[in-house]
């Protein structure tokens, strides 16, 4: 088997000190490339944590932290992110904040000038995929929730990232509107197999997303489950409605439940 | 995206002539109102000047205490070359100090914005700074630079320099920490995120503070042109004011106000030009697509 793309050993990170809030402590996992994986967890266990970790936003106070081989001790410019909110440029209109990335990373940094037909059909044919087609010189105060945040996806997905770090990025979303977009993210997925870290407290998302589920406890934040998700692909909102799926569901579910009693104890004294 | 062809647009064929009638009516009601809104500053202003002849004249009150609108156009006319030629030596003094303070104000505010070192090590002194009643500097600046336009420069400047800095600080300050990390993700360097995000963000932030830096500047230029200079509407005022000419001192006033406005409009057209996109939904309805 080959080396896994992300490998996180023992990490631990604590905000604020030696005498901080520890936020995450031996986290340990490992993301095959292409893989998709999903991380839940009840709120405040560090799951954000996790992503600015893996991303080298933040460094981490103890353990080690591969990608691609690497040790991480930067942010990375492979990896493409997307959140909750949007976080569209409002004075940009649609295709110019899908293209935003290729400002910044090199190569395309240098080439976009030269290039810029090429780079901007990319962009387009990435809205198209994602259904966003004929919007390109909307902006984004133009478009709903659900429309921005599939143009936070393409913004994420521009510079063809090998790792691609998804922090709640539906949360914000109605429940139909978060199914479309399951389906969007899938196809996407499908068609560029990037490895995906996909956080969330959406349980019916994480088992309709990805291949593994891992789940965090409270805070501080460890790995307590992990669970294979075998459902073949593409999966559909019909899967979600059998049995296989609504057990895999309940199961993480239990454990959730767990981890958040743990909390409780851990306040009782 | 199914939900596009539900959208109903104006005058729609299938619309019922009851409910054309409504959206008619509600158009006109909409337009009637927004032709109200731009004459009532005009009506507003007649009427005060009105209200006032009227109590100037009833109460028979002195034209050395309170000139009637009248007496004060009068005295426009006849010295209509003074008021002239000294309101465009006030409007130069202060468009200069504006610009040198819009200048270094950008200059400063990039930097406070975008360095917490910098903000906590010159925020105290610039608010100590500013703390200073400009009138108290303009006699240092006379023994610096002499009588003449060059205190009336420094002090507009002075006095507009500060809410510029302040507003373009704070709009680069606080751009959204999600968005500094896409960037930071993505390898880019403080100074990309500077250009890309910090300075468009923080433009709204820097025409605000143009419009309230303008009219401050000219508190600053009158302010020194009525201690120290031997030109200028602060400085004919000074001297109609010692020859007991209320009226004049007055149409001084009144000179200044107009530039204040006109400067003002300005700003604000400048603005709506260049950060429209912060000021949607605010006049217009907005129009928003449906569907996800």
């Amino acid at each position: 088997m080959e080396r896994p793309f992300v490998e996180i050993n023992n990490v631990a990170m604590r905000y604020g000190g030696v005498e901080g809030t520890l936020a995450l402590q031996n986290a340990t996992l490992s993301v095959g490339k292409g893989e998709f994986i999903a991380v839940v967890g009840p709120s405040g266990c560090g799951k954000s944590t996790l992503m600015k970790l893996v991303t080298g936003l933040w460094p981490a106070t103890a353990g080690t932290l591969l990608v691609a081989g690497q040790e991480v001790d930067g942010p990375l410019s492979i990896a493409g992110m997307a959140f909750q909110n949007p976080t569209l440029l409002p004075w940009r209109n649609i295709i110019d904040n899908v293209m935003l990335p290729l400002e910044v990373v090199e190569p395309h940094r240098r080439q976009l000038r030269a290039q810029r037909a090429m780079y901007e059909a990319k962009a387009q044919d990435l809205l198209r995929l994602v259904g966003l087609g004929g919007f390109d010189k909307k902006f984004p105060h133009e478009l709903s929730g659900g429309m921005q945040q599939r143009a936070s996806l393409c913004r994420a997905l521009i510079h063809e990232p090998a790792l691609l770090m998804l922090d709640e990025p539906f949360a914000a979303l109605d429940i139909f509107t978060r199914e479309d977009l399951w389906a969007v993210l899938q196809d996407v997925w499908m068609a560029r197999k990037p490895t995906v870290i996909l956080v969330t407290h959406d349980l019916r998302e994480a088992a309709y997303l990805a291949d593994r589920v891992l789940v965090m406890s409270s805070r501080p934040g460890r790995i307590i489950a992990e669970r294979v998700v075998d459902l073949p692909r593409p999966r559909t909102l019909e899967t979600t409605f059998k049995p296989e799926f609504v057990s895999m569901v309940h199961d993480l579910r239990e454990h959730i439940s767990a981890a958040r009693k743990g909390e409780e104890v851990v306040h009782g004294h | 995206m199914a939900t596009e062809s539900t959208l109903h647009p104006v005058g729609d064929a299938t619309m019922s002539p009851e409910a054309m009638r409504r959206l008619m009516a509600l158009a006109v009601a909409q337009r009637r109102r927004r032709r109200l809104q731009a004459w009532l500053p005009w009506l507003v202003i007649i009427g005060m000047f009105v209200i006032w002849e009227i109590g100037v004249r009833a109460f028979n009150v002195q034209q050395f205490v309170l000139p009637a609108p009248s007496a004060i156009a009068e005295s426009m006319v006849k010295w209509w070359v003074p008021l002239l030629d000294n309101s465009w030596q006030t409007l130069m003094t202060t468009l200069i100090g504006f610009f040198l303070a819009v200048i270094f104000g950008l200059l400063l505010g990039v930097a406070i914005g975008s360095s917490s070192l910098l903000y906590h090590g010159l925020y105290p002194l610039l608010i100590g700074f500013n703390s200073v009643p400009k009138v108290a500097v303009v006699p240092i600046l006379v023994i610096w630079f002499g009588i003449g336009t060059v205190p009336a420069v420094i002090t507009a400047f002075m006095i507009s320099f500060f809410p510029i800095v302040v507003n373009v600080a704070t709009g680069i300050a606080t751009v959204e920490p999600e968005l500094r990390d896409v960037l930071r993700a993505l390898g880019a360097r403080p100074s990309d995120i500077i250009r890309k995000v910090g300075l468009p963000r923080a433009m709204p932030y820097f025409f605000a503070s143009l419009k309230i830096a303008i009219t401050v500047a000219f508190v600053g230029s009158i302010i020194a042109e009525t201690v120290a200079a031997n030109k200028g509407i602060g400085h004919l005022m000074i001297l109609a004011s010692s020859r007991f000419d209320v009226p004049l001192v007055f149409a001084g006033l009144i000179v200044t106000a107009v530039m204040g406005v006109a400067m003002y409009v300005a700003a604000v057209a400048i603005e709506n030009r260049t950060t429209g996109w912060a000021m949607r939904g605010q006049n217009d309805q907005q129009v928003t697509v449906p569907g996800v």
